[in-house]
């Protein structure tokens, strides 16, 4: 534990300040460690111009994009205005696109995604940090680890093959058999291509980062904060659940929305199992869409600047949204840093 | 070296049965044997000061007394502590019973990211204490007003505990251990981190304090020790070296040593 004698009463959860990139040292620093200060200064500055440079390249290109993007969107917002993401209706054939349900598919199956990966996660780094023997949590941490570096369209055939058949006969059948009459969520016929697959697929993918991230802030929660506990007659158990957990919530929030900025832009997988149609269903048995598929499927055979137009409007509304997710989750580990007293 | 206030002389260990007592207790860091079969008797409701050069086991021992030390891979021990007269060792004991009984405050100031009032209430609540609000509310006042920390922080309660002072934090830290009613309060150079006004006020309390509590206190300044504790224990490279009543060992020391130290000729 590399921090573990360190109690300062700073930012809890182990945020750790991440320069900006144009901070970087413009000569002052440098010659400390050179022998001589006129040409470490040089190379200072010339190093220091350069990372300016790449700093600003950055939120250049985002700009850029974000421009570039709009641009072609044009056509589309000028044609449908804001009905383009309230309609449902995505019919190229009759030159009529609305993007609701993409909004839809890809908003609920990365939120559902984070509803089972936060728990699982959260629950795994627990047991890895605060319970499992060092023997058994290594090699734990690093197969989950690994899971982050499975390729996209693996985790889709695994889930067409694997996934989808397990979901649809020993899970959605059933349900579907014994509540399909009474709650909506369990409706209709199981196809296994559906929002359930979506989601179970895109928790399995975000579930190292999050978990990862929790064993972080977790890891970095000050032995003292545990002492102090433990020495008032706390349990372990309690010591993880009142005092080192609450400690770390605002970096596993930090993790969650990582994770939900992930799950959000996921392509490949999520589109191999979702079904790939763009209704809006309770059930989640019916098969959904998400920007991100719809973009990879129809981009290519796009036919017409109106078809192409509306596509690209759907990317603009899947960065906005995604830079949304991030900029609520910004807030929200402010507010809990500050309500930590960390003032 | 000053000397200590006059003032009536504590009686001798053995006319008061002892709070706390380590017989032959040795203790291993791996392989590192950090403390040597010592035996150290810590009378009820007095100070024990424990003094001696870095790394030579004073926290090692005070951890060893609510097994704090638990918590650390690959430790060993031998001998036994007793707390009036139970094992804090025996292979059944509650270790999260005794750490109720035994209350610690660390070196640095440790208190919870929460409310004052939380900090304090938090030994209550985990070891199920009360549950009734308005009990809650008495003994987080009265707790702080043991510490000393009442009337500086009544009016903001509910404020985070983290805008406090060094100083206040130590109090409240103090505080939060004495709201479990502990029967001993371990506390580890709690003044070593905090000026020489905020100092006085830990050493004033720890001298009130020790109306109801057994203390066992680590310090590394000389003065404290010869002004809060009734008796001194000098450790050296993980051995008790020389025991008794403050005034004797500070003005009378037996062995070379712990002149030696406590004259500053080493340390
Ligand atoms: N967690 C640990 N793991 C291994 N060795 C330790 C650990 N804590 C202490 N030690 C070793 O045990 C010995 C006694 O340490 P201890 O912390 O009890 O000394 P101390 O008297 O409290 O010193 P100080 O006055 O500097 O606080 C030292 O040699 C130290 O290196
Ligand atoms: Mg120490």
């Amino acid at each position: 534990m590399p921090s573990a004698t360190d109690s300062s009463p700073a930012l809890p959860g182990g945020q750790r300040p991440v320069p900006p990139p144009s901070s970087a040292p413009g000569g002052g620093e440098g010659g400390r460690f050179l022998p001589s200060r006129k040409k470490g200064n040089l190379t200072d500055q010339f190093y220091g111009m350069i990372l300016k440079l790449f700093g600003l390249t950055l939120p250049l290109l985002f700009v850029f994009i974000v421009l570039r993007i709009g641009q072609e969107a044009r056509p589309a917002m000028e044609a449908f205005g804001f009905a383009f993401i309230t309609s449902t209706e995505w019919n190229p054939v009759l030159r009529e696109f609305g993007a609701l349900p993409f909004i839809f598919g890809t908003v609920v199956s990365s939120f559902l995604a984070l509803l089972i990966a936060l728990p699982l996660s959260v629950g795994l780094a627990v047991f890895l940090t605060e319970l499992a023997p060092r023997w058994l949590a290594a090699p734990i941490a690093f197969a989950t680890e690994l899971l982050a570096a499975i390729p996209s369209v693996v985790y889709g055939l695994w889930g067409i093959f694997v996934l989808v058949p397990f979901l649809r006969f020993t899970v959605q059948e059933p349900l579907s058999r014994r509540f399909g009459d009474t709650i909506p969520f369990f409706e209709g016929p199981a196809y296994g291509f559906s929002m359930m697959s979506g989601a179970v697929i895109l928790s399995i993918m975000i579930i190292p980062f999050i978990s990862a991230v929790t064993r972080e802030v977790l890891a970095a929660v000050p032995r003292s904060q545990r002492e102090a506990a433990l020495a008032l007659g706390a349990t372990r158990w309690e010591m993880t659940w009142q005092v080192a957990l609450p400690y770390a919530l605002p970096g596993i929030i930090g993790g969650a929305i990582l994770g939900l900025g992930r799950a959000l832009g996921e392509t490949m997988a999520i589109t191999m199992v979702i079904g790939n149609r763009p209704d809006i269903a309770a059930s989640l048995f019916a098969p959904g869409y998400t920007m991100a598929s719809v973009l990879a499927n129809e981009f290519a055979e796009a036919t017409g600047e109106l078809y192409l137009s509306a596509l690209m409007e759907i990317a603009l509304i899947l960065f906005g949204i995604t830079i949304l997710v991030n900029i609520a989750a910004q807030a929200l580990v402010w507010r809990v840093a500050r309500r930590g007293g960390a003032a | 070296m000053t000397r200590p206030s006059p003032r009536k002389p504590p009686p001798e260990a053995h006319e008061i049965r002892p709070a706390v007592e380590a017989k032959d207790f040795s203790f291993w860091y791996g392989k590192n044997q950090a403390l040597k079969r010592v035996s150290l008797q810590m009378p009820d409701r007095q100070v024990t000061a424990l003094i001696g050069p870095s790394g030579c086991g004073k926290s090692t021992f005070l951890r060893s007394i609510n097994r704090m030390n638990d918590l650390i891979p690959g430790i060993q021990h031998e001998g036994d502590i007793t707390l009036d007269g139970d094992s804090v060792y025996r292979a059944d004991q509650d270790v999260v019973a005794l750490r109720k009984r035994v209350g610690m405050v660390f070196q640095k100031s440790n208190p919870f990211p929460k409310s004052i009032y939380e900090n304090v209430a938090y030994g209550a609540r985990v070891n199920r204490i009360t549950s009734s609000r308005s009990e809650l509310d008495e003994l987080v006042e009265r707790s702080l007003r043991q510490a000393a920390l009442w009337d500086e922080v009544r009016d903001r309660l509910h404020s985070s505990a983290l805008g406090l002072s060094g100083g206040q934090q130590q109090r409240l830290c103090i505080a939060r251990a004495l709201a479990v009613s502990p029967r001993v309060l371990l506390m580890d150079e709690p003044a070593s981190a905090l000026d020489p006004i905020a100092t006085q006020k830990i050493e004033e309390l720890v001298y009130e304090l020790k109306e109801d509590y057994t203390i066992v206190i680590v310090t590394h300044n000389m003065q404290q020790a010869a002004r809060v504790s009734d008796r001194t224990a000098f450790f050296f490279m993980g051995e008790l070296i020389e025991v008794g009543r403050t005034e004797e060992i500070f003005t009378n020391p037996k062995v070379e040593q712990t002149e030696a130290y406590i004259t500053g000729r080493f340390g």
